[in-house]
């Protein structure tokens, strides 16, 4: 798809990530829009600065540098729109991953229904549930009061009664919250965001908002069976970012100049997934899963639905809270050498407390990339749960995050197969520019963009992984493979239950693959296939039949599982 | 690249903004010489609420007819036993508030009461002087002294006579170290791994303790502690720096005050130490860049707590021998050995 240059609109996108804000150029080249260059700079919005501002100055300076463009004026304002001479930018937009995530009580009638949907809502921003109050819960109604005015929330988020149903009990529910408002000083009180029975909306509207700023959205829980989160979800996304807006220096001014709302960057994510599912094949879907700083997100989309879920898991600040969930044990399972258990345990806190450290020995490095394993596993499990409709078979799957794109590509691979275990054929990218974000948030204004991008090889293709479902016994043969290459020539090699193989393709050497399953092996569980023929382009780490079974279990013998584990990675070149 | 700067000075002048999260009152005045411990400003929290239910206990209606009977208006102070509503008639029904406290609403034929509750207080969190007001918030204190800043901390403030027992950076606090003659101090610890040992510390009533590292099992004991106690490196079994070590065996028998508020980057509040001395330090500088010659703290395993100075920063990004792609510096230690550390590690020190 060629574009008319009339059209062509250069791109400056701004992402203030908890450590670093990054400023990513994309322009027209030859008819194609294309990543042209990136600029960083520390984000500035801890002391002294407090403005982030600063730090987006910093990094646009470093991105005039190095492609020479002049992008600030002399006032250092961005110059927009571009002009003749070349200088500055046609749009600005801005995605941001750091500052304080918002509180948020959720409020609903059961437990399982509308206080269900309310979280998967308030999950697929950043925002932390600091109070749950539902029809079930056994406190008095003064608690509840009290539990409501000393979470200290920035919002409350009401759901509950499908459309045309209970009525009552919303109003008892809105009338506590009414009463736990008025107890606040006007300062103080949480915005709320009713997304519960329309019918009653008009009414408890007018009821709140004497109070406190109050936005209704449309019902969350339309029907009893009927989960609707989107149109709400743009509802609490706004609202987010109006928070953050006030804690983050610098970014309402940012705001006034960007063709789009700040965007959290999980929000830009799960937009370009969304956007990815349609413009590629609908039948297979599309996954992209961040595993960052503070927390990780998954985002999923097919034709007919998509989903985000942001997980206060991450590698250094989430990571105090992914150890409340993860055991010792099960991070160092999957360690490749010996490593004291307490010495695990201490790295990983003092992460949470330092968390841009990097690993800065063969030790820690083991480390963070056995915690990344579990991550990931973790929050692919509690996103499966959640959304049962997405299976592990979404092509491609999009990885991204600092602890992926600092390493290399093998071990990313590796730690991306071992977190996410997917099953059938699937190809796994790797966004080693950080793009994602942008890319999500040009998408809205420029759907032409992220396509041609993502075509010039912005991102990098790790390889085809063929993950087969078997029960066959450990070393019994699962696949056979034959790849016929474009020049005629052809290699064949039969694969192992508990092994993985790489199947010889050079990165960008286009190849046909044939295989067959043995031993009542299905190659894609989704259409229960014993053989598939199909073409891959190699990645960089070639193709790979992961046999090593679903779900993936490690050997109980240290010994043996460490010797599994570094013959894994061997076999992949990492 | 700027990077924020880690305060570990023999001498400095410090300036703290002390202020509450919402407007309440301020207790000091300008030019006011204060304590660590004094309170500074003070605003009232809401405290824990009853509801009464008129209509219902009256067992009434309508909710119209319910609120004609409540005597006490929104905003007025009531003591327990104050009638709150009553009917007439022959056979007259009151209702009795069951607590004191102050009406903070009405709806519904309900009567929401707030107990008083224990205001939150600011604490100067160093010896000093008001330089400035910071109305219905707090103020700006200023002092001048040694300042050593650590990383974590447990939320209390404290002051106190600051008493050596680590003889060497890599000293130990273990219980058998711990004697009465400590009470009323502020202890310069090392490294501690027995939370018997900071069970001891609590018994002993020590005004603080300061530690160069723990291991990540005392986290909850620490937290439960109602002492101040505060972490200068972090989690693992980590030395002192050799620069804060000697800033703070310096001071001995000195008085300190032990501000281990919690790690609040976004907030800019910081746990530190600062030894208040009579000679006028410099503001020290808050951020700066991986500049060549800047002295540095490197934070990760295995070279922790080691100091050096950055003697060449990389272009772009360095692989580094784990594989790790990272921008990069190199640090040469005071034993001369260099060593290629990628910037996140690094801690820039003034």
């Amino acid at each position: 798809m060629t574009i008319s240059l009339v059209d062509a609109e250069s791109v400056l996108a701004v992402d203030i990530g908890s450590r670093t804000t990054r400023a990513h150029l994309f322009d027209v080249v030859d008819g194609q829009y294309s990543f042209i260059a990136a600029g960083s700079a520390l984000t500035t919005l801890q002391v002294p600065y407090r403005d982030v501002s600063e730090g987006v100055h910093q990094a646009i300076l470093e991105l005039q540098t190095v492609t020479g463009r002049c992008i600030l004026g002399q006032d250092s304002r961005i110059i927009l729109p571009s002009q003749a001479d070349g200088t500055g930018v046609d749009r600005f937009v801005v995605t941001y991953s750091t500052g304080p995530a918002p509180r948020v009580i959720i409020a609903g009638l059961l437990s399982d229904v509308s206080l269900a949907s309310a979280q998967r809502l308030v999950s697929t921003v950043y925002g932390q549930i600091v109070e749950s109050i539902g029809l079930n819960d056994r406190r008095k109604l003064d608690s509840q009061i009290d539990a409501i005015i000393q979470a200290n929330a920035d919002v409350i988020v009401i759901a509950g009664g499908t459309e045309g149903g209970a009525t009552r009990s919303v109003y008892k529910l809105v009338d506590m919250i009414n009463l736990a408002c008025r107890s606040l000083t006007p300062d103080q009180r949480p915005e709320i965001i009713y997304a519960g029975n329309q019918s009653l909306a008009k009414r408890i509207k007018e009821n709140l908002e004497k109070w406190t700023k109050t936005t209704v959205a449309p019902n969350i829980r339309p029907s009893i069976d009927l989960e609707d989160l989107a149109p709400a979800q743009q509802t609490l996304n706004a609202t987010a970012g109006r928070l953050r807006m006030r804690c983050m220096p610098g970014l309402e001014a940012l705001a006034s100049i960007a063709s789009t709302p700040p965007t959290p960057s999980a929000f830009a994510l799960g937009r370009l997934v969304h956007f990815l599912s349609r413009a590629l094949d609908p039948s297979k879907g599309v996954l992209g899963v961040d595993l960052g700083n503070a927390s990780t997100v998954i985002a999923a989309g097919t034709a007919t639905s998509h989903a985000i879920n942001v997980f206060p898991l991450g590698m250094g600040r989430g990571a105090a809270q992914a150890l409340q969930q993860i055991s010792l044990a099960e991070i160092t399972q999957w360690l490749p050498i010996p490593i004291a258990e307490s010495f695990v345990r201490d790295y990983l806190w003092q992460k949470s407390i330092t968390p841009d450290l990097l690993p800065q020995d063969i030790e820690t490095l083991a480390i963070e990339q056995a915690f990344a394993r579990q991550v990931l596993r973790l929050a692919t499990q509690q996103f499966q749960a959640r959304y049962p409709e997405f299976d592990r078979a979404l092509e491609p799957i999009v990885g991204s995050g600092g602890t992926l794109t600092q390493i290399p590509s093998a071990q990313a691979l590796l730690i991306l197969i071992d977190g996410l275990q997917p099953v059938g054929v699937t190809t796994f990218v790797l966004d080693q520019n950080n793009l994602a974000a942008a890319l999500g948030a040009a998408a809205s204004f420029n759907p032409v963009l992220p396509v041609q991008v993502l075509e010039s090889g912005a991102f990098l293709n790790l390889g085809t992984v063929i993950s087969p479902v078997t029960s066959a016994g450990y070393g019994t043969p699962v696949v056979r493979a034959r790849v016929e290459f474009e020049r005629g020539n052809e290699t064949s090699l039969e694969v192992n239950q508990g092994s993985i193989a790489v199947l010889p393709i050079q990165a960008g050497q286009a190849a046909r693959i044939h295989l067959q399953g043995l031993n009542t092996t299905l190659l894609d569980p989704r259409t229960q296939k014993t053989s598939l023929s199909f073409k891959v382009v190699g990645g960089v780490c070639g193709a790979i039949i992961d046999a090593r079974g679903r779900p993936l279990t490690l050997p109980v013998d240290d010994a043996r599982r460490r010797d599994l584990i570094k013959n894994w990675s061997f076999n992949l070149g990492g | 690249m700027q990077a924020a700067i880690t305060h570990i000075l023999p001498l400095s002048l410090i300036r703290r903004r002390r202020v509450l999260p919402a407007a309440g009152r301020v207790l000091v005045s300008e030019g006011q010489k204060v304590n660590a411990v004094d309170v500074i400003a003070e605003v009232n929290r809401p405290g824990r609420h009853t509801l009464v239910d008129v209509r219902h206990e009256l067992g009434l209606a309508r909710t119209d007819e319910t609120e004609k009977l409540i005597e006490p208006r929104t905003g007025e102070t009531i003591q327990q036993g104050d009638i709150l509503a009553q009917t007439g008639g022959l056979f007259r029904q009151m209702i009795h508030s069951p607590v004191s406290g102050k009406i903070v609403a009405i709806s519904a034929g309900r009567i929401l009461i707030e107990s008083p509750a224990q205001p939150l207080q600011i604490l100067a969190g160093t010896s000093g002087v008001v330089r400035e007001l910071i109305p219905e918030r707090g103020a700006l204190i200023e002092t001048s002294g040694a300042l050593v800043q650590g990383v974590f901390g447990n939320n209390h403030i404290d002051q106190g006579v600051l008493v050596i027992l680590a003889r060497a950076p890599d000293d130990e606090l273990t219980t058998a170290k711990l004697d009465v003659s400590m009470r009323g101090a502020v202890v310069l610890g090392g490294h501690c791994s027995q939370v018997e040992a900071l069970r001891m510390a609590g018994e002993m009533a020590l005004r603080g303790l300061i530690l160069s590292s723990i291991t990540a099992d005392m986290i909850p004991a620490i937290q439960k502690a109602t002492f101040p106690i505060i972490v200068l490196e972090g989690i693992g079994k980590i030395p002192f720096d050799l620069e804060s070590f000697q800033v703070l065996t310096a001071s001995e028998k000195r008085d300190i005050c032990i501000n281990a508020t919690a790690y609040q980057p976004y907030a800019g509040e910081r746990p530190e130490l600062i030894v208040p001395l009579p000679s006028i330090g410099e503001l020290p500088v808050e951020a700066g860049d991986y500049g060549l010659g800047k002295k540095v703290r490197i934070l990760a395993a295995p070279y922790a707590a080691q100091i050096g100075t950055l003697v060449q920063v990389r272009r772009g990004l360095t692989r580094l021998q784990n594989g790790i792609l990272a921008p990069a510096g190199d640090v040469r230690l005071e034993n001369n050995e260099t060593l290629t550390i990628p910037l996140a590690n690094l801690d820039m020190l003034e």
